[in-house]
């Protein structure tokens, strides 16, 4: 199975890409574009479901900074899984 | 005494470093390999610039884990002094021993230029030897130099005296012109709350000879590592 973790600036830390995309799309002639933010997935495959608070704890070590990050678990088909 | 240079994969300022202490300084200084597991051997630890393992994920988010850190974690501890340059600010950052985060800078620019900071405390290890308000010359060169923190860490930083420099224009201002990434309060580098662990975004390795544009970098590592000969001898 294929678990996806969603990592995304958080809404309090100024994005500067997501200001560059934002400007980017609204130079291609997009209307409505409020503001755009920019973070990063990753794709783990895996034999079974990893233990939960382990992979929380990979979650906030590894693949965040919860200084300026948060992070969503998806396990495949029933969405979300995890919040922080 | 001796100082140790860490190498991670992807360093590059590792040889700046070594140097700067070993030529500039004329301190003892050897590199140390990611994947040793104890610094006893040292009085004090540089964690150079660079862009260790890519840099893949976050900037340090994987040095962070080499098993060096653990015993620079450990070493921390006990009061050795431990500056972090660029890459290594970064991992010092991830790691813990420094509160808040270095991101994208606000340009999105790589900025590699020569800017002042100002010497904000005289109470950190690479500042003793100064004095408050003096203004010094270094290179920066970085893409995610922007130092960001939440609110509550940022007032302890200036009310527990963590901040050790901050970028500043020529006259010696902490002004928009004068900071080169965003960084929050222009802070170019801070200090734990023990004031052994120093974060600095500049390079003093790349300022340590008159032929470099700059030998202001030398006035830093001594003070850095000269307390550390006071303290072991």
């Amino acid at each position: 199975m294929k678990l996806q973790v969603i990592v995304m600036p958080k809404k309090t830390v100024l994005d500067p890409q997501g200001v560059a995309v934002r400007n980017a799309i609204r130079e291609l002639g997009l209307d409505g574009i409020g503001s755009v933010r920019v973070g990063k997935m990753v794709e783990i495959e895996t034999d079974s479901l990893p233990d939960r608070s382990q992979l929380e704890q990979i979650c906030q070590d590894l693949l965040s900074n919860p200084v300026v990050e948060d992070y969503e678990i998806c396990l495949p088909g029933s969405g979300e899984m995890t919040h922080t | 005494m001796k100082i140790g240079v860490v190498q991670f994969p992807g360093s590059n300022c590792d040889q700046d470093c070594l140097r700067a202490l070993t030529d500039g300084l004329e301190f003892e200084a050897d590199y140390l390999w990611h994947k040793e597991t104890s610094v006893v051997a040292y009085d004090g630890i540089i964690l150079p610039g660079g862009f260790s393992y890519g840099d893949y994920l976050r900037c340090g988010a994987i040095a962070r884990f080499s098993p060096i850190m653990r015993a620079v974690v450990a070493a921390a501890r006990d009061g050795m002094p431990i500056l972090g340059i660029c890459n290594g600010f970064q991992i010092l950052c991830e790691v813990g021993l420094l509160p808040g985060a270095l991101i994208r800078n606000q340009s999105l620019l790589f900025v590699c230029q020569p800017v002042w900071i100002r010497v904000e405390t005289s109470e950190a290890p690479c500042t003793r030897m100064l004095k408050r308000g003096h203004k010094l010359r270094l290179p920066v060169a970085h893409g995610e130099g922007a130092y960001i923190a939440d609110e509550k860490t940022l007032s302890g930083l200036e009310t527990n005296d963590q901040v050790v420099f901050r970028y500043v224009d020529s006259n010696g201002d902490p002004t928009p012109a004068g900071n080169p990434n965003g960084s929050l309060c222009n802070i170019a580098g801070i200090c734990n709350r023990q004031r052994n662990v120093v974060g600095m975004m500049p390079h003093p390795d790349r300022a340590w000879e008159a032929r470099l544009g700059s030998e202001d970098g030398l006035l830093l590592l001594r003070s850095m590592f000269r307390s550390a000969l006071v303290a072991t001898a």
